[in-house]
């Protein structure tokens, strides 16, 4: 209610909690039941960090601002590639070999100006995933491969983060929240990444773009669920999408005791960073992440 | 107005259309204590059946909707417990 633009009546008296730019852009948030004022507050004071403004974190990202979620951080350390315009849509063409974060910082402010975006041109490491997550609410993972992927849930479990993670390849999506402590980590369901190659990137293997259209909206809905504390989140399921089917099943996973992050006696009690090198030959018997290991 | 109603607050919302005459109601309403009365004052004539409309689905009681004056009129609306 402290909001400087809210408009204020005679004699200083608080009509609404928002300026008149804010309940006009809000407007269909505030309509709906699970939402309303209380709840597009909530969505005003979060902080979600978006790691990775790639195929995945550009919707996520795009959706978050549009949503006005209040504080958005950007973690990606890489430049506009044209090859990532084909899903990487919070990029222009002309923002090729311009750092990421930066076409970033455009693309979201001009969405939503009442947005504070906030960008960390760095590559997630051991060393800094820490410090880039503590300030942050609900932390949306959008990278690109398993190294950083394990690291970044290894640290939201430690540090107690809500997680949206997913991940793309071919025609293929999946998503789980992870919710420490009530619910399921990567690791429950994928103990140990892939050996190196087993798994092909997007690189070697391709990606249909709208796909990441797909998942990471979803991972924007999972982060204002999460935020508002309004209906199911999908933790303790694994979501997938097979594209070219047409077809969403899910998958329940629970909580797993002998987990070796989150488990009742962890082995991983320091964050740990896999050398995953990707230039081995792809083998076909691998089809994605989601058929390691299954859960149910 | 019915006469034994107590109005906690008013809010006059003349020169405002759908469906910014609920959002505003709406979030004057959320401000206020439950059981508490909201007399909205409107001009949009789909308002006097949109407004009670939508705050019937949320489960508040839409007390009275009645004219108020030359081409307003008044919406009662008690917030739910």
């Amino acid at each position: 209610m402290g909001d400087p633009r809210a408009q204020e009546g005679l004699g200083g008296a608080l009509v609404f909690p928002f300026s008149e730019e804010e309940i006009v852009r809000y407007s269909r948030h505030i309509i709906l039941q699970e939402v309303g004022g209380v709840g597009q507050r909530k969505l005003k004071d979060a902080r979600v960090l978006v790691v990775g403004a790639g195929g995945l974190g550009s919707p996520a990202a795009f959706y978050l601002a549009a949503a006005g979620i209040g504080t958005l951080g950007i973690v990606d350390d890489d430049v506009v590639d044209l090859s990532n315009l084909q899903r990487q849509i919070l990029h222009r063409t002309e923002d090729v070999g311009k750092p990421k974060v930066d076409s970033a910082h455009r693309a979201l402010t001009a969405l939503n100006p009442g947005v504070r975006v906030v960008t960390y041109r760095e590559r997630l490491s051991a060393a800094n995933v820490m410090d880039l997550i503590r300030d942050y609410d609900v932390i949306v993972d959008g990278v690109d491969n398993f190294s950083t992927r394990y690291l970044l849930n290894d640290a939201c479990v430690m540090a107690g983060k809500p997680l949206v993670d997913a991940g793309i390849l071919r025609w293929d999506g999946m998503l789980m929240t992870i919710r420490p402590g009530e619910g399921p980590c990567y690791r429950c369901v994928f103990p140990e990444p892939p050996p190196a190659g087993v798994i092909p990137s997007c690189q070697e293997a391709g990606v249909i773009g709208a796909i990441a259209g797909v998942m990471g909206t979803l991972q924007a809905l999972e982060a204002i669920k999460l935020i508002l504390g309004v209906g199911e989140t999908l933790s303790g399921r694994l979501l997938l999408f097979d594209a070219l089917e047409g077809r969403f099943r899910q998958v329940n996973a629970a909580q797993d005791p002998d987990c070796p992050v989150c488990g009742d006696h962890p082995t991983i009690t320091e964050l740990i960073e896999y050398d995953l090198a990707c230039e081995l030959p792809e083998t076909g018997a691998a089809a994605g992440p989601t058929e390691r290991k299954n859960p149910s | 107005m019915p006469e034994d109603v107590q109005v906690h607050r008013e809010l006059d919302l003349k020169g405002e259309v759908c469906p910014y005459t609920f959002v505003k109601s709406k979030l004057v309403l959320e401000m206020m204590e439950p059981g508490q009365v909201l007399r909205v004052i409107v001009d949009y004539p789909p308002a006097t059946s949109n407004v009670p409309r939508s705050m019937e689905s949320e489960g508040h009681k839409v007390l009275a909707v009645g004219a108020a004056g030359e081409g307003a009129w008044e919406i009662l609306v008690r917030k739910k417990d």
